[in-house]
């Protein structure tokens, strides 16, 4: 067990990917290192435990990666799902340095493999990780204890002392004992806010209590708080959070990329008045899913169902849920709760305004709808042969925005300009530096691995000195 | 509505509760898809998106229970998901065991497989002495005897050949119905192909490798070496059982009987053949041991360390038998040996051994399917 009376030259709280890279980093680089994760060892990891790829900047094809993926592209994807919300100068540095990182992680441990089925359209730019997220973490973790990072498991961070911008000590709770934990460096690690329910209501309301987390229920941005509150700059939009539509079937915490639905483009999407709200075939899925969390959260009781029919059945992945299925609208409606002559009304009135095209999934087809509002722009078939099939959904929140300002060393910035003494963030902690608004795949991953390995870096450096 | 039952699971009919919990369990895998690079189980099912019992039982077979996908997963217990892909596809393989046997009446053999294999065991060894005793005097059984057909002065070659070659046949037979069984259960499967690819899986056991770091056993380091012990097992059968092959054209073509001397074909083969099966199941058995509870199909143990067991004992007196053929303990030795040869043969189709023979079968049509979907 980790001992958490000694003086460490850099304690990392978190033990997601980001998390690991610094403290793997900092080992590597000569300083004693104590990691303090508050979940259990099943759990450990945070929302790492979910992912399944990462993004690198890459100028050539390798094993798992079937082309180029230029730093320069990479910016460019960047800017077009953040809007522009990205901090340039970090941007470029974290895309550039992605590039030894793609190297970086295989050499402690990570194994690699092709895309996985279905997400052929990733298979240039990301490096998908042989068995998941957690067989990554498992790695990592493994490398760490290895090179004698120390790692203590449910063991919290509930307060800091934080003297004019310089680290002194962390207070860790460790089942029923309080420790002072010293550190001459300290790397925040440890996630946003999205599993704090009470402190998403600030900003939304009531409504917040109809979200689901995808992920950890340890994301409670307690650090997060606390070094806002003790004098660090914060950035990105603090009111926003990534949201998908997902199983509304789906736990309230950690159900994972499983609770996913992707059939949005092959029907159309009512609320609990079985009325439609949004164009469903707006733009090709992969652009557009990440809209559809935000959109169900402004329904009334966030709740959205996705109809569609027979012939739809199968050209999605197999969900985890199955489907509920009727023989008639109307039946339908009743399994649902929804109002049957409404929900019929709605169907009627779409499948008259779609107009006859050459349906292609695969591109922007000219399948749509005229003369109904909301449209149906792409992939708009008739609701007509049964049975018919619906997929109740909820906003599923993945992560927040809101950061710690940091540099390029990954040293935090006070709320007056000047950089910290000793403290660094890496992973979901800053994640708004650079991703102020959007999500592409295996972003966050980069965020993790990039910042964590500088995070560990400059802690280890700074230690020495 | 909103009320959940287990995740991933779907109305519909499976012969047993474990079938049922393997279909969930593969709906839930199959919209994770997270293990599809760690073996042939998790490609094959996504070539499916329902799970009838033969398409499981096929899919069970194909596991050769490396442990990755379990250390690997997000879902595993204690998450509410409770998915445990190593134990439960272990269960309803030693459940479709069962399912296929031929005869059907012998079922219920797997089930008390340790304790049947004991009993046929004993029988098998107490019938061999007796014959000896009963072919000659009791005295032969204590006296020494060397030089060639030495052996067949306490049973002629003929009884040995008819009686060894009666339960042999019988085996062959068994395993052949109940493969018969199992190919059909999976369904229609392309036709060419195959199989040359599923010789190299299972020759050079490609999935038990934990996805290429080596497999898992007893906790979450991949320093498992399973793959080896198997390795040694499965060729130090293949070197013994050619051993009695050389030994039989030998004597029939050639006329030269048994015992051989050490330099020659059938003893160095079998002696090599011996050690493999010392150390393989050894190693086998010490592994399962370890292994993480967890991942472990409990009521089955038994079947598995019977056929480890046999091997090892198989192995050990006809080790015992070569080093002690001299002596006047030889006779006492070759009835140890034959008898546990004999209940070996005899108990073939309804233990472990059949695994092999299944999961040979898995790899063949993994390896039809395999080709034809990526040929489309």
């Amino acid at each position: 067990m980790a001992d958490l009376s000694k003086k460490y030259d850099v304690l990392v709280a978190g033990g997601g990917n980001a998390a690991l890279c610094a403290a793997i980093a900092a080992r590597r680089a000569g300083s004693s290192v104590v990691l303090c994760e508050m979940a259990t060892k099943f759990y450990r990891g945070g929302n790492t435990r979910h992912t399944r790829n990462i993004r690198c900047a890459h100028d050539a094809a390798t094993e798992t990666l079937s082309g180029p993926y230029p730093e320069e592209e990479f910016f460019q994807d960047l800017l077009q799902v953040t809007q522009g919300h990205t901090d340039e100068v970090l941007a470029r540095h974290m895309i550039a340095e992605s590039k030894t990182v793609l190297d970086w992680l295989p050499e402690q441990g990570v194994r690699y493999q092709p895309s996985l089925g279905g997400t052929l359209s990733l298979g240039r730019t990301n490096s998908f990780f042989l068995g998941g997220g957690r067989s990554m973490l498992n790695a990592l973790y493994l490398t760490a204890e290895s090179l004698g990072v120390e790692i203590a498991y449910e063991a919290e961070v509930v307060d800091l002392d934080i003297d004019n911008g310089m680290f002194l000590s962390a207070t860790v709770q460790r089942g029923a004992e309080r420790h002072t934990v010293r550190a001459a460096t300290f790397v925040a690690a440890c996630g946003g806010f999205e599993s704090n329910i009470e402190w998403l209501k600030q900003y939304w309301g009531p409504a917040a209590d109809n979200f689901l987390i995808r992920g950890t229920p340890h994301n409670r941005g307690t650090v997060l708080k606390m070094l806002l509150d003790r004098g660090v700059q914060e950035t990105g939009d603090p009111t926003q959070c990534h949201a998908v539509a997902i199983d509304a079937r789906a736990p309230k915490y950690d159900g994972g990329i499983i609770t996913r639905l992707d059939c949005v483009v092959f029907g159309i999407v009512v609320n609990k008045h079985a009325r439609r709200f949004y164009d469903e075939g707006e733009e090709i899925w992969p652009k557009r899913y990440a809209i559809w969390g935000r959109l169900v959260a402004q329904q009334p009781d966030q709740i959205a169902y996705i109809l569609f029919d027979a012939s739809s059945l199968k050209l999605f992945m197999p969900s985890l849920y199955p489907p509920i299925e009727a023989a008639s609208i109307c039946e339908l409606a009743g399994k649902l709760s929804l109002d049957p002559d409404v929900l019929e009304a709605t169907v009627t009135e779409f499948n008259a305004a779609v107009r006859p095209g050459t349906f292609d999934d695969t591109i922007l087809d000219d399948c749509r709808t005229e003369g109904i509002k909301p449209p149906k722009s792409h992939w708009a078939r008739r609701l007509e042969t049964a049975p018919y099939y619906a997929y109740p959904v909820r906003p599923g929140i993945t992560f927040t925005y809101l950061a710690t300002k940091v540099n390029k060393q990954a040293r935090m910035l006070m709320s007056d300009g000047k950089p910290s003494a000793n403290m660094f963030a890496a992973g979901e902690v800053m994640a708004g530096n650079v991703l102020g608004r959007g999500y592409a795949a295996g972003m966050g991953m980069t965020i993790g691995s990039v910042f964590g390995r500088i995070a560990g870096r400059e802690a280890a450096a700074n230690a020495r000195n | 509505m909103l009320a959940t039952e287990k995740a991933g699971a779907r109305p519909g009919s499976h012969a047993t509760a474990l079938l049922a919990e393997a279909d969930r369990l593969m709906t839930v895998c199959n919209s994770c898809r997270y293990c599809e690079g760690l073996c042939a189980v998790f490609p094959a099912m996504e070539m499916r998106r329902a799970f009838p019992d033969g398409d499981l039982n096929y899919l069970a077979n194909l596991c050769h229970s490396c442990g990755a996908c379990y250390v690997d997963c997000q879902f595993s217990p204690p998450h509410e998901f409770d998915v445990n892909v190593p134990r439960v596809l272990a269960q309803v393989r030693n459940e479709s065991y069962a399912a296929y046997t031929w005869p059907a009446a012998l079922a219920p053999m797997f089930a008390r497989n340790g304790l049947a294999i004991a009993i046929v065991a004993a029988l098998s060894v107490a019938a061999f002495i007796l014959g000896f005793a009963a072919w000659h005097d009791a005295s032969v059984i204590f006296g020494t005897h060397t030089g060639p057909g030495a052996f067949y002065r306490l049973m002629p070659h003929n009884a040995m050949a008819l009686l060894f070659g009666l339960v042999f046949l019988y085996a062959m037979v068994a395993l052949a119905m109940g493969l018969r069984a199992f190919w059909r259960d999976g369904g229609v499967a392309p036709l060419a192909g195959g199989l040359w690819q599923a010789i190299r899986d299972a020759g050079t056991l490609r999935y038990l490798d934990g996805g290429g770091i080596g497999c898992y056993n007893h906790d979450e380091r991949p320093n498992d070496r399973r793959q080896f012990y198997h390795h040694l097992t499965f060729y130090g059968f293949a070197l013994c059982f050619a051993s009695t092959c050389v030994a039989t054209l030998y004597h029939y073509l050639l006329a030269r009987e048994a015992p051989y001397p050490w330099w020659d074909l059938p003893v160095v083969l079998g002696t090599l053949g011996g050690i493999g099966l010392i150390f393989g199941p050894l190693g086998l058995m010490i592994a399962k041991l370890r292994r993480d509870p967890i991942m472990v199909d409990e009521p089955h143990l038994g079947m598995d360390f019977a056929f480890i067991a046999m091997l090892f004992a198989t192995s050990l007196t006809g080790l015992l038998l070569l080093v002690l053929r001299a002596t006047p303990a030889m006779p006492l030795l070759l009835a140890l040996h034959l008898g546990v040869v004999f209940a070996l043969f005899l108990t073939m189709p309804y233990g472990k051994f059949v695994h092999g023979l299944y999961r040979f079968a898995a790899l063949v049509r993994y390896a039809k399917e395999h080709k034809a979907f990526t040929s489309r």
